[in-house]
């Protein structure tokens, strides 16, 4: 199958990008250098295409029913333009995705995917969907996405698009009248740093990435994005969230509701979360330089206890660092471990999976 | 443009040696560098291991990935360059100045398997 291209393909080209192939989309992972993306962003202030991203629209009679049904976070009588970040899961409690659910009004919820989930997501909705009275809808073709990220990223919004954002808290949004057209605009991210994301149509979207551009904003790829999300202990599905890890394993309990009405996997996480699980992701320092990858082994007393979900040389620290599932008798923040990299153990200790300290704007 | 040098021998996996005596020094091209962006690691032997022309010795690292280093001859590892330990960033600066690891070759004669600057450079394009 061919890869999809966002409605910014050709402004990436335009700027020279490194192109690469992305949950079914060709995508930018860095335009100059990866370590001045991830800086500017650190910083100041970076815009990225997300456009990949995939959106449902759930609405109808049922639709909160069904949100609480399919999703494990809590929104019941949630207050219009609040968001929340939750999971669907599987009945045993392996993870399905993670997600936004934007609250757009009293039968209307906007749920926001990841790209290469979009398939599989749409089809378990849909199918959870008979039998309620909801409409689905897959939006994830109508709509462009913007994430302007960084410090100044309030002023950029301003400045830039004339959308003011002062009055936005973290994790809320507001719809904005523009040209004919209604945006969505949330103060969201995947950085650590403050930032908004912004979803509206092809054409609003290109026009907004040209002024951006011109205004200096720096654009930054997939690759500064996951270093970024990677150093403040964001996990990325398909790394520390994938079918078979659960959110209770990944450290997310907090977004997972067990006391609400059920939902589909209650049963499990609520007893992992009772019972405690078999394993755990959790942050490992090395000593050295060397850099652990995903997939890597992680070796206690020459047995492989488990491995490596994100590993990098962290831009902010200089420190190796990485996030890996291991198993939870050796999860102890101090633990010493050994990490198979390039056939030699390298020495490291367990750690708190926050490498850099989130910076939002409360 | 990236550059190339006379008088060294590349690997068509971008590997340059640079020959005095019986020794060897083994480092990346300059196209190699400026293929994977900032360096920040290197995975490099340890001396007295013993490589062979056409495998694996260790890896250069950028932020998202690793590239293996092959070996354009055979022979013992007599000295590695400790600086990359420490500023693997060396290798962007200067990939042809910043060598990985100096061998006494086994076999001298494997260097004629390898192209010369003008056969390197058109093989980059």
């Amino acid at each position: 199958m061919t890869d999809k291209k966002t409605c910014l393909y050709d402004k990436h080209i335009g700027l020279k990008a490194k192109m690469v192939s992305f949950g079914g989309f060709e995508m930018p992972i860095q335009y100059t250098d990866i370590v001045d993306e991830h800086n500017a962003v650190r910083h100041a202030c970076g815009v990225f295409d997300v456009s990949h991203m995939g959106e449902v629209l759930v609405t109808g009679k049922e639709a909160e029913k069904f949100v609480q049904y399919i999703f494990t976070n809590d929104v019941k009588d949630a207050p219009i333009g609040k968001i929340y970040y939750g999971m669907m899961l599987h009945e045993n409690g392996g993870t399905i995705d993670d997600l936004l659910v934007y609250k757009m009004g009293a039968e209307q919820f906007f749920l926001v995917i990841n790209a290469a989930n979009i398939d599989k997501d749409y089809a378990w909705i849909s199918e959870q969907a008979k039998f309620f009275d909801v409409q689905t809808i897959n939006q994830s073709d109508t709509y462009g996405q913007l994430a302007v990220q960084g410090p100044d990223s309030e002023r950029v919004m301003a400045e830039c698009l004339g959308l003011a954002c002062e009055d936005l808290v973290f994790y809320t949004f507001k719809t904005v009248a523009v040209d004919g057209e209604t945006l969505i605009v949330s103060r969201t991210g995947y950085t650590g740093e403050d930032g908004f994301e912004i979803y509206g149509s092809h054409e609003y979207i290109r026009n907004a990435w040209d002024k951006l551009i011109r205004h200096g904003v720096k654009p930054c790829g997939l690759g500064c994005r996951d270093t970024l999300r990677f150093e403040v202990g964001l996990p990325l599905y398909g790394d520390e969230l994938t079918d078979d890890i659960s959110p209770i394993e990944a450290g997310l309990g907090m977004f997972v509701k067990v006391d609400k009405e059920a939902f589909i996997g209650k049963e499990a996480v609520a007893r992992q979360k009772a019972e405690g699980t078999k394993r755990k992701i959790v942050g490992i320092e090395l000593t050295g330089r060397a850099i652990p990858r995903h997939g890597y082994d992680v070796v206690v007393e020459d047995r492989v206890v488990g491995s490596v979900t994100t590993g990098y040389n962290s831009i902010s620290t200089g420190k190796s660092v990485c996030m890996a599932l291991i198993e939870s008798t050796y999860a102890k923040t101090g633990t010493p471990v050994q990490i198979r990299i390039h056939k030699k153990l390298q020495d490291g200790t367990v750690c708190k999976k926050r490498f850099y300290e989130k910076n939002y704007k409360k | 443009m990236a550059k190339v040098i006379e008088g060294l021998y590349y690997s068509e996996s971008h590997e340059y040696v640079k020959v005095d005596g019986e020794y060897g020094y083994v480092g990346i091209t300059d196209y190699a560098q400026e293929q994977l962006g900032n360096v920040v690691y290197v995975d490099m032997p340890e001396v007295d291991d013993e490589v062979t022309a056409g495998e694996e010795f260790g890896a250069v690292e950028s932020v998202k990935a690793a590239s293996d280093l092959i070996s354009p001859v055979s022979g013992t590892v007599v000295e590695i360059n400790a600086n990359l330990e420490d500023q693997p960033e060396l290798i962007n600066q200067d990939a042809f100045g910043n060598w990985i690891m100096k061998v006494k070759m086994a076999d001298p004669s494997e260097l004629d398997a390898l192209m010369g600057a003008a056969d390197y450079e058109n093989a980059c394009k």
